[in-house]
């Protein structure tokens, strides 16, 4: 092995262009590959964010009814009636938004009312026993009580207050009260003071920008209405979802037909809809890197064949002398590996310019060191695999070639 | 001679098929990629009205104070306070102020269902600073505006639904029980990014389908259908609502000249000024005023997924490209002999030149072909891989078809220079004696 590095790189000087030319695209196609294969995993990681809610058993239904005017809350509760008598629905509640849900309710969140900032932005969620609906897993403290609920336009308009208890996730309640347990103590949610009863396991917000803050959410003990934005969340057994989701919009219709239903989804497909542009970047990026990965193949491959094809009376020569087939293969195989090499060296610097360029333009994070040597043993492999054939070929040149002009 | 060199460059191409196969390959694969990706750049990216782009403003201004924001940007949307002081002031050659309303159209048939329908509320001087395409009748006054009066302006879907496109001028329309008097009739108008309504739809959606004045929404107290932002929660009631600091309202101007935006920028940041001395702000004037490109390029229309992929496709094309010029070199340099024998017979550098970039540029037709083919596919594609708002933009037009092939051959006859160049600089009486 060691006697062929000098003779293969006093050939490739002789090739010094064509030679060149390959651990240019061999470097560019690792610096594309590292960036695009992080940026995959950076989206796939954002998709499989998990909710904390049965995600195969939920739905939400969004109507809009007109002109109907009169009172909110019985018509509300006249709806929930009828959706609990169709068969298979486990669940119900009118709620305000769902984890990955679009529609995100926020406020500022603090310690104290003198404390002004900062403030931690987090996520509310409510709804008449909607941690019982989102299947929300208690870890501490207790869920709401029936008489702590008030209806949220009461409570905004100040015409009831409403007990001042709240449930937090487990991560806030860690961040908030690092030292101790969160239960009973107070926290000012925009302006109202409540005492954390609760304490669930995990609840994605609605809408998330950054990946810290996924479970910064509040579920507040408000009975939610459908005019302030609210749907109808339904829990039934994932095998039944499909059928109970048509007959609940059947069910709502047959209150008041004249209503009109804005979204009626599962909730796999709404929680796909928020992730829509992160699967659009891997799907890209996966193709266009697979399609790099076949072109940079397929130029070892040409190349090599190539040189092959040029060198067929150099090899016959080797070959009359003693050189074995083994050794011809060893050849082309090291020269390979050397111009791999000096691609993967030069396609680290790249990659590592091209992410620099990424953070400051897309505010990613930094390339993790790991995806180097990864992608170095991969364009290895490849270009070993694609330079195998032709090596082979290269092998099989019978010494007789040497004798004939 | 070119047909000569044609013939001459096919045969060679013929003589190894599999790399000449792989050279069309990465042309076209690195082509359709980056025509592929380009095409939804093209679409996120591109002037939605070029013809008033640079006399059209967004104007910002910040009544929430810097408290608890990381930059300087002032919110994205006004307070009704503010919208309607600085529409009163009348500042700009026209002015509207606009905010999405829900709302459900009742047929008069009582045994139709209502449809509910994208809205919005905005002023007479929408549709002549947007220049909205008319096909009946007109927008209405600014008179109506001042009368708080109820009409509306349709769209063709709309007129075709209700009225089953025909006349519908004069008609009336029930709009969530209020009937508005129809004074036009409009285009499926919504150009693409939707900059007039970027805070609500990210700059993509399909339009709405019928617009009723601002003060007339405001009387009805239609619901705003947009994000609604608070820093802090109203008081009960509609009154309350417009009083307090919520932001909601979109305000745009015309302003023709440079000049005239200036005095613009100048007179809303005395009107800051003059709210900080009344005590409402307690903070330093923050004001922006900025034409249709600033505001969609500081909104971040252009989805950065769609800029990286192109960015990534152009870099696989760099590499289809440094992959052709390595096997062209190679697939040249073995010419040498020949490429010595016709030297020696009398041809020229310049022969030697016009054969080999006919030859490459033969590979770049067939790259340019198989690449349009797969932009074409991709185009189809895009919907599998982008949302749907953004995907119907991207299209396979005439323009993108010739862009295609004229990026194929170029790209082939650049990825040829240098390989050229090396076969004509072949010393012909070396050749012949290494023979």
């Amino acid at each position: 092995m060691s006697i062929d590095v000098l003779p293969i790189l006093s050939t490739l000087r002789r090739h010094r262009l064509t030679a060149t030319l390959l651990v240019l695209q061999i470097a560019l196609t690792c610096a594309i590959v590292c960036n695009a294969t992080f940026l995959i995993g950076d989206r796939l990681s954002r998709m499989l964010m998990p909710s904390g809610i049965p995600e195969e058993q939920l739905m939400r239904i969004t109507v809009s009814d007109i002109g109907a005017r009169g009172d909110v809350h019985a018509r509300t509760v006249t709806d929930l009636a009828a959706l609990r008598r169709v068969a298979g629905v486990d669940a119900v509640t009118v709620g305000n938004s769902l984890p990955f849900g679009s529609s995100s309710w926020t406020s500022g969140l603090r310690l104290d009312k003198a404390q002004k900032s900062p403030s931690i932005d987090v996520g509310l969620f409510y709804g008449e026993g909607l941690s019982d609906v989102l299947g929300l897993r208690l870890v501490a403290g207790r869920r709401f009580t029936p008489d702590e609920y008030v209806w949220v336009d009461d409570h905004v308009t100040r015409r009831a207050a409403g007990a001042n208890v709240a449930m937090v996730t487990s991560a806030l309640a860690k961040r908030l009260f690092p030292e101790g347990s969160a239960l009973g103590r107070q926290v000012v949610i925009g302006t109202d003071t409540m005492r954390i009863v609760g304490i669930i396991d995990r609840l994605a917000a609605a809408s998330v920008s950054a990946r810290d803050d996924l479970n910064d959410t509040v579920v507040l003990p408000w009975r939610m209405i459908p005019a302030y934005g609210g749907g109808y969340f339904i829990r039934a057994r994932p095998e039944r979802a499909a059928r109970v989701l048509a007959d609940a919009v059947a069910a709502l219709k047959a209150v008041d037909p004249r209503r009109v239903v804005v979204e009626a989804r599962l909730y796999p497909e709404i929680r796909a809809r928020y992730f829509a542009t992160d699967r659009a970047m891997a799907l890209t990026l996966g193709v266009v890197s697979m399609a790099l990965l076949v072109v940079t193949a397929l130029g070892i491959v040409g190349l090599a064949s190539f040189w092959v094809g040029q060198r067929r009376r150099q090899i016959g020569i080797r070959r009359a002398l003693g050189a074995r087939r083994a050794d011809i293969l060893r050849y082309f195989q090291t020269e390979n590996f050397l111009l791999a090499s000096m691609g993967i060296v030069l396609g680290m610097v790249l990659a590592y310019g091209v992410n620099l360029i990424l953070m400051r333009q897309y505010e990613l994070p930094r390339l993790p060191l790991l995806y180097l040597p990864v992608g170095a043993v991969a364009l290895w492999i490849l270009g070993q695999v694609a330079v195998l054939a032709p090596a082979l070929r290269a092998a099989s040149v019978p010494p007789v070639v040497a004798t004939r002009g | 001679m070119f047909a000569y060199y044609l013939q001459l460059g096919l045969r060679s191409l013929r003589r190894n098929p599999m790399l000449t196969a792989l050279m069309v390959m990465a042309i076209g694969f690195g082509v359709a990629a980056s025509m592929t990706t380009y095409s939804v750049f093209r679409a996120t990216s591109r002037d939605p009205i070029p013809q008033r782009s640079d006399v059209l403003y967004n104007v910002q201004l910040d009544n929430w104070g810097p408290e608890g924001r990381k930059d300087d940007e002032p919110p994205p949307a006004l307070s009704y306070t503010d919208a309607t002081t600085l529409l009163r002031a009348h500042k700009a050659k026209r002015q509207t102020v606009t905010y999405p309303v829900g709302i459900s159209i009742i047929p008069e048939d009582p045994s139709r269902l209502p449809v509910r329908k994208g809205a919005y509320a905005t002023g007479a001087d929408f549709f002549p600073m947007f220049d909205v395409p008319f096909i009946q009748g007109s927008g209405w006054t600014l008179d109506d505006d001042e009368k708080h009066a109820s009409v509306a302006v349709i769209t063709k879907s709309l007129n075709e639904k209700l009225f089953n496109g025909g006349q519908s001028v004069g008609k009336q329309i029930n709009v969530d029980g209020h009937l508005f008097r129809v004074t036009g009739v409009i285009e499926d108008w919504a150009p693409q990014p939707l900059f007039f309504d970027v805070p609500n739809t990210s700059g993509f959606d399909e339009g709405a389908s019928i617009y009723v004045p601002f003060n007339r929404a405001v009387d009805l107290k239609l619901p705003n259908d947009g994000n609604n932002n608070c820093n802090k929660e109203p008081a009960e009631g509609w009154d309350a609502y417009l009083r307090s600091e919520c932001i909601w309202l979109s305000l745009w101007a015309e302003l023709p000249t440079r000049s005239d935006a200036d005095a613009y920028r100048q007179y809303l940041t005395g009107y800051a000024a003059e709210q900080q001395r009344a005590g409402r702000f307690s903070w330093a004037p923050n004001v922006r005023v900025r034409d249709v490109m600033d505001w969609l390029s500081v909104q971040k229309v252009v989805p950065p997924e769609s800029q990286v992929s192109l960015i990534v496709s152009l870099g696989f094309l760099a590499i289809c490209l440094v992959n052709t010029v390595g096997l062209l070199l190679a697939k040249f340099m073995r010419r040498a002999p020949e490429i010595g024998v016709r030297r020696a017979l009398g041809a020229s550098r310049r022969e030697i030149y016009a054969q080999f970039l006919i030859e490459a540029g033969t590979i770049g037709v067939a790259g340019g072909l198989l690449g349009l083919l797969l932009t074409g596919l991709g185009v189809l594609g895009v919907g599998l891989v982008f949302p749907e708002q953004i995907a119907r933009l991207a299209t396979l037009d005439p323009m993108l078809v010739v862009l295609t092939l004229v990026v194929s051959i170029a790209a082939a006859v650049i990825a040829a220079f240098y390989p050229t160049w090396r076969a004509a600089q072949v010393q012909p009486a070396w050749q012949l004696k290494s023979n």
